[in-house]
């Protein structure tokens, strides 16, 4: 019997530090470990004793490519823990800001991340060579998402104007107009995106993965919902330790989070929404998600490019929908004042549910805080598909076998920032 | 109103050397050279692309690691060259600046004139401060590229 392994130093198309391990015997694969390094852990004691107004800009700080979720979940979890609700065009605002984050953090990793490994690239770079129309369409796309940052947030990464109860300021009416004509621009370059990946060839690979998303009555999930399931489950956030507990594995600093009492993984992300929100989409988008292909549900991770797409579409058009609606408020923030309590918040980042937990005294000091973050939630679920779906592909040489792995791991567009980003990839054949 | 001449510092000032880039940059806006835009990035691809564009000229400055001393200053036209790969965009999210020139390379975006400056990194210590060498590359090309600039004006 023959031991092989297999090592690639450097993947650049996983933003995060790690390795994987995929050991196979007789044929089968025996384990697949996935270790990711998790900075957020430092956060949440860099927030301790900071003040609860400092979260936004602190929370932010967590991700280069998806600022805006940390400080969406932090806002609301503590806006839940004052008893203050934002709404009208404020609450609106925070959708617009999160369709930025959408549209530029899906359109990275659709153009430049995903779609490589369909079309047989090593890199966004040498796929420029051949479909160079296709991603100056993902440029300019993504380039609309930081404009909407830029505007709304105060500047492209790690926006500065998200405060507690709303915004440092809310924009003029007529600063948002020129924004409207560049998002109908990049609805119809959504469009042609969604069409473009459907052309891909996807491995037919499907599991029964139980979806986690955030439900609201009447909207596609971004801010606001409640925690729910395909298999029954339906909480608030603030009832999410008691569901769901995050562990340590001895291969990865990364925790993993499980449903408690042995329940297993689960998906949260574009698939999990899709699937369980599909109603909420937009016409538009649902017709161009049907025309493309995907049913209501959708549990092939592969085609999770093609809904990421769906949902960059919808993300257009929600920005477009808020800013025809727009009327500017008042004031640009609900006023808060401190009080001793614990609040709790979910939203919906672009890789999927982002879980926040404060507590604060008296003073407004921050005395622990808890960040789930979408990686750490899909992390047991990504090695079950690994576990699952790389025995199929055995027949594979050595190259294409270690490059199936990789987009099985991209599927889920891991995000783990602030560090520099080396992810060995190791193969065993036993 | 289209930039005509554009610096672009990059890196992540937290990271020890990373920083050398912008360290340069911020040294430059003070001298508020007239026509000159000088702005910090964390150095991701799309950003430098989207920043580049509609400029005559443009200078980035990041640091590198090519096994060369730490602290030693290259000057690649790269409109003339490529840059290796490897040795550059210590970008977060390793999409960095050899991906930008890459690209504007191959999408035909890349300025009339377009130059790197790279300098050699000692240490990437999260919330370390520049080396020592590398500190004194940064007032090396700070020197340098002002007097470059103000040529070119």
């Amino acid at each position: 019997m023959t031991r092989k392994t297999i090592k690639v130093d450097l993947l650049a198309r996983v933003e995060g530090e790690g390795a994987l391990k995929v050991v196979l015997h007789d044929g089968k694969v025996q384990s697949a470990e996935l270790n990711i390094f998790e900075p957020p852990r430092f956060f949440e004691a860099f927030l301790r004793d900071r003040h609860f107004t400092e979260t936004p800009d602190i929370v932010a700080r967590i991700c280069g490519i998806c600022p805006v979720a940390y400080q969406m979940s932090g806002v609301h979890a503590l806006e839940n823990l004052l008893g203050v609700t934002v709404g009208g065009p404020l609450r609106d605002l925070r959708r617009l800001l999160y369709c930025g984050e959408w549209i530029e953090s899906h359109t990275l990793h659709v153009y430049m991340l995903h779609a490589p490994d369909f079309l047989g690239y090593d890199g966004g770079v040498q796929m420029a060579r051949d479909h160079a129309e296709a991603v100056t369409r993902g440029l300019q796309l993504k380039k609309v998402g930081n404009e909407i940052l830029q505007l709304l947030g105060g500047r492209e990464i790690h926006p500065i104007n998200v405060r507690v109860g709303g915004f440092h300021r809310a924009p003029r009416k007529r600063e948002l107009a020129p924004l409207a004509e560049r998002l109908k621009w990049a609805r119809e370059a959504a469009i042609e995106t969604a069409r473009w990946v459907a052309t891909f060839d996807f491995p037919e690979r499907e599991r029964d993965y139980t979806f986690v998303t955030l439900k609201h009555p009447s909207e596609y999930p971004f801010n606001e919902g409640r925690i729910v399931s395909n298999r029954g489950l339906d909480i608030e956030a603030a009832d999410y330790d008691a569901h769901f507990e995050e562990t340590h594995v001895a291969h990865s600093t990364a925790l993993h989070s499980h449903f408690r009492d042995g329940g297993g993984s689960y998906l949260t992300g574009p698939l999990a929404r899709f699937s369980l929100a599909f109603d909420q989409l937009s016409p538009l988008a649902q017709e161009i998600a049907r025309e493309i292909g995907l049913g209501r549900e959708c549990r092939n991770p592969y085609r999770s490019i093609m809904v990421r797409a769906v949902e960059i579409l919808y993300a257009c058009d929600e920005a477009l929908r808020v800013i025809e609606d727009y009327e500017e408020p008042d004031r640009s923030f609900v006023a808060v004042e401190a009080r001793a309590g614990v609040g709790y918040a979910a939203t919906e980042a672009p890789r999927g549910l982002l879980y926040h937990r404060y507590h604060i005294d008296d003073a407004g000091t921050i005395t622990d805080a808890q960040i789930v973050p979408p990686t750490s939630q899909n992390q047991a679920c990504l090695e079950e598909d690994l576990v699952d779906f790389v025995g199929s592909f055995l027949d594979l040489p050595d190259e294409a076998l270690r490059h199936r792995c990789e987009q099985t791991v991209r599927n889920y567009d891991p995000c783990i920032s602030c560090a520099t980003h080396f992810l060995r990839l190791e193969m065993d054949r036993a | 109103m289209s930039v005509q001449t554009l610096v672009i510092g990059v890196g992540n000032p937290a990271r020890g050397d990373d920083g050398a880039g912008r360290a340069v940059a911020r040294r430059l806006g003070e001298q508020a050279l007239l026509g000159v835009r000088v702005v910090e990035t964390e150095g991701d691809a799309t950003s430098v692309l989207s920043l580049m564009e509609g400029a005559q000229a443009v200078y980035l400055i990041d640091a590198c690691v090519s096994g060369a001393c730490a602290g030693e200053i290259r000057r690649i036209d790269v409109t003339q060259a490529d840059l290796p790969q490897a040795a550059y965009g210590l970008s977060s999210h390793r999409f960095g600046l050899a991906e930008a020139v890459a690209l504007a390379k191959i999408l035909q975006r890349l300025p009339p004139r377009c130059i790197v400056y790279a300098i050699e990194a000692a240490s990437f210590d999260m919330g370390a401060p520049l080396s020592t060498s590398v500190g004194r590359a940064v007032d090396a090309v700070v020197e340098a590229l002002s007097s470059e600039l103000k040529k070119e004006a």
